[in-house]
């Protein structure tokens, strides 16, 4: 290990920090402009042109709030849980590629920050660190619909873990390797959403309830818990909680379109290298627009619905996707 | 579970006066609302509301949960009280009208039109046929924008958003309607004792013209979005179920009653302003849960833009009020070249009219349900006692039976179905 590789490391590091932060920035922009075309709107336009300026205006406000704490709240918990939640959705994008290896500056760069041989593993550990977060946020609030809101994450993270985890295996055994650098590899010619139908529907239900989103944002619900788990957090504490949920929105478009869409894989790749991020990036916008999409359509599930459908359709479901994938791959590929 | 020991102060209105002390209640003091199970706290009190997103209004709801379901409910209301009913004896019959939009904001030229009626039943003042059809027309119209109103924020409380913008958009055609009748968006006092205010202006026809073209179409966007949806499906089936006998027990009426099988309708029971000539059906469903109660008022905003149509098809010409001057102002053109309509005019406009003594209950549906007022006269120019049966107060005091045994997340589906308005409630 030389310096040039840990500089290397380093400045990859910090560029996957600065977009995704950035990423969250605009993604926040991006759901108001889809949400309000869809719902008959405009949506910001008055911060810069078509309110691109508009986060930057949001964080502004949020930075200069009055920073609440509860009388009664358990203070170092309720300061550190914010923080327990944005890390791992900081973090949880490291492994996945943006780009096949590039050759700058005398060197061979491949475009990830750790190629690492357990990536789907690291992807699943860390997404589950998150929950504590939440959950501890809502404990800690001193106050009843933050603890229920808290509750129902938890409840919710036990229902989707496992479906979740059995629909990523589906393509670490059609790739051989748990490294998503491998995975996205392996789908140079074929997309495994057309190997895995089933298992990318599950990955996409299953990791929409894992971030919270509609119509799986049972612990915000702000129609019934006002706003569930940081319903007493003001200022940039709120703002990481959402920072959390719009950075791990991408976070789960990156790996989806790594898993089933072929991720950075595209025509002329190998002539071009550099349309590798362009190509991720194509397929990260149009796996939002499908969040937001279905947060414009849908309804709120209920909660005892939610966990019955995660044990009684979609685990079994997975097993029965799983099995059958490990089979053929024996049987066609061994 | 006591609370804090720190005593709330309110600020007394007149500086010098000493401090009144506002007496917190403890647990203990509302026993009888709660199970036994409360106090021991294996069950949880939430007090949700009067600040909460849910709850239509300022409603607040003392609700004992264990875990997520639903023990007891118990509706505290009076955040709105506006003392609307009692300001209303102390002011001229015209006067006490302006009063009456502001009750059901939702439906405000229904409750003018409830009151006029009692007013023409006690006075016998006869509405012309082009005021009547013009009464039906905007009436119906209120009913739809009420309806729409319903549909989106009882679907965003199941956090179906995109519905309540939609429905938003086609209010503001109606209000638009309103505006271009009377001035006034949603507190018109267009309707008056004997007609109305004035006729509608040219451009009226095309306007309501306009709705009825065009909100049939959107109710099939709304029942594309939410009466096939699964996920809709699964949060109304079931929920929030009452019968017909309960129903009848504890007073209620409207939609919420049509939903449990029994089609009672005060403008098939009862026609006022020449309903009965009208072809429209009272939709029913038998299941009475929150699901059924989203189809019948679905189907009734069809029923209305149906009425709506007819009545425009059939619009008499002819004077829009009665030409009694005892009650009715002349007309400005009459006031120059009459003595009589000078005196007329000085009278009503100062002392206001004078009904004959007695008493009077009309009624009306509103899409809430019955909406009645009983009007008494002691034969002087101020209402001697009016009051409103509002339909909202049955509704509510039947939340608790509704929400029973469901999740806290249906207790929103529920109070969104059965459309309380608060104003209504507290008056």
């Amino acid at each position: 290990m030389n310096a040039a590789l840990i500089w290397e490391w380093i400045i990859k590091s910090v560029i996957v920090l600065l977009v995704m932060t950035a990423g969250f920035a605009y993604v926040t922009w991006y759901e108001r402009k889809v949400l309000a075309r869809m719902q008959a709107r405009i949506g910001p336009n008055r911060a810069g042109w078509a309110g691109l300026l508009q986060p930057i205006a949001d964080a502004v406000k949020l930075i200069f709030k009055e920073e609440l704490v509860p009388d009664k709240a358990d203070k170092v918990i309720f300061i550190l849980a914010p923080v327990i939640t944005v890390i791992p959705a900081l973090i949880i994008t490291a492994v996945v590629p943006w780009g096949p290896t590039v050759h700058l500056f005398g060197r061979d760069i491949a475009l990830s920050v750790a190629n690492i041989n357990l990536g789907a593993l690291y992807i699943l550990t860390v997404t589950s660190i998150s929950v504590y977060g939440i959950t501890l946020a809502g404990w800690s609030s001193n106050n009843k619909y933050a603890t229920l809101g808290g509750l129902r994450a938890t409840a919710q993270m036990i229902s989707y873990e496992l479906a979740l985890g059995m629909a990523m295996l589906g393509p670490i055994l059609l790739a051989g390797s748990m490294s998503l650098t491998d995975i996205v590899n392996a789908q140079q010619h074929l997309w495994y959403i057309v190997l895995q139908p089933v298992g990318a529907l599950i990955y996409m239900v299953a990791t929409i309830a894992e971030i919270n989103r509609a119509p799986f944002d049972m612990p915000e619900a702000e129609q019934e818990l006002t706003a569930g788990y940081h319903v007493e957090y003001s200022g940039m504490k709120f703002a990481l909680f959402f920072m959390a949920e719009y950075i791990k929105m991408i976070a789960i478009s990156m790996i989806g379109a790594s898993l089933f869409l072929g991720g950075f894989q595209g025509p002329f790749l190998s002539t071009f290298p550099w349309l590798g991020p362009i190509y991720l990036f194509i397929k990260v916008v149009v796996l939002l627009f499908g969040l937001i999409w279905i947060r414009a359509t849908f309804p709120r599930i209920r909660y005892d619905r939610l966990m019955s459908f995660g044990w009684k359709i979609l685990f079994p479901l997975s097993v029965v996707n799983l099995m059958v994938t490990a089979v053929v791959v024996r049987l066609v590929g061994g | 579970m006591k609370r804090s020991n720190r005593k709330n102060r309110a600020v007394s209105a007149e500086p010098g006066e000493s401090m009144r002390e506002i007496q917190e209640f403890t647990l203990d003091e509302l026993r009888h609302l709660f199970s036994p199970r409360a106090q021991t706290g294996e069950t949880m009190v939430l007090n949700m509301g009067p600040q909460h997103p849910s709850t239509h209004g300022v409603l607040r709801l003392i609700v004992e949960l264990d875990g997520e379901t639903v023990v007891n409910c118990v509706p505290d209301i009076g955040f709105l009280h506006t003392g609307i009913e009692k300001n209303m004896e102390y002011k001229t019959y015209l006067k006490a009208e302006v009063m009456t939009d502001r009750m059901d904001y939702l439906y405000s030229i229904g409750n003018n039109l409830v009151y006029c009626l009692a007013i023409e039943k006690l006075t016998g003042l006869k509405p012309p046929p082009r005021a009547d059809a013009i009464r039906v027309i905007l009436t119906e119209l209120s009913r739809l924008q009420s309806h729409l109103i319903w549909i989106g924020t009882s679907s965003l409380d199941l956090a179906a958003m995109s519905t309540f913008l939609y429905a938003m958009r086609e209010r503001e055609m109606i209000l638009d309607i309103f505006e271009l009748v009377s001035g006034q968006r949603m507190m018109t006092t267009y309707i008056r004792p004997g007609g109305l205010w004035r006729d509608v202006p040219a451009e009226f026809e095309a306007a309501v013209r306009h709705v009825v073209d065009v909100l049939p179409k959107r109710i099939d966007e709304y029942e594309a979005l939410l009466t096939k949806n699964l996920l809709f499906i699964d949060r109304t089936k079931g929920i929030g179920k009452i019968d017909t006998a309960t129903c009848l027990a504890w007073n209620v009426s409207g939609p919420t009653l049509r939903a449990t099988g029994l089609a009672q309708d005060q403008r098939k029971s009862n026609p006022y302003s020449g309903y009965g000539q009208y072809d429209f059906d009272i939709p029913t469903q038998k299941e009475g849960d929150v699901y059924a109660r989203y189809l019948v008022r679905v189907a009734e905003m069809r029923e209305s833009v149906k009425i709506i149509s007819q009545a425009l098809d059939k619009l008499p010409y002819g004077p829009v009020i009665d030409n009694n001057r005892k009650f009715v102002p002349p007309p400005r053109s009459e006031i120059g070249v009459s003595m009589e309509s000078l005196i007329h005019h000085f009278k009503l406009w100062t002392e206001g009219f004078t009904p004959p003594a007695g008493a009077v209950y009309s009624s009306i549906e509103s899409p809430r349900g019955e909406l009645g007022v009983f009007l008494e006269s002691d034969g002087g120019p101020k209402p001697f006692r009016v009051h409103y049966r509002t339909p909202s107060i049955p509704l509510l005091q039947v939340i608790p039976i509704l929400a029973k045994g469901h999740f806290v997340a249906d207790l929103v589906g529920i109070i969104g179905s059965i459309d309380i308005i608060l104003g209504d409630a507290d008056r």
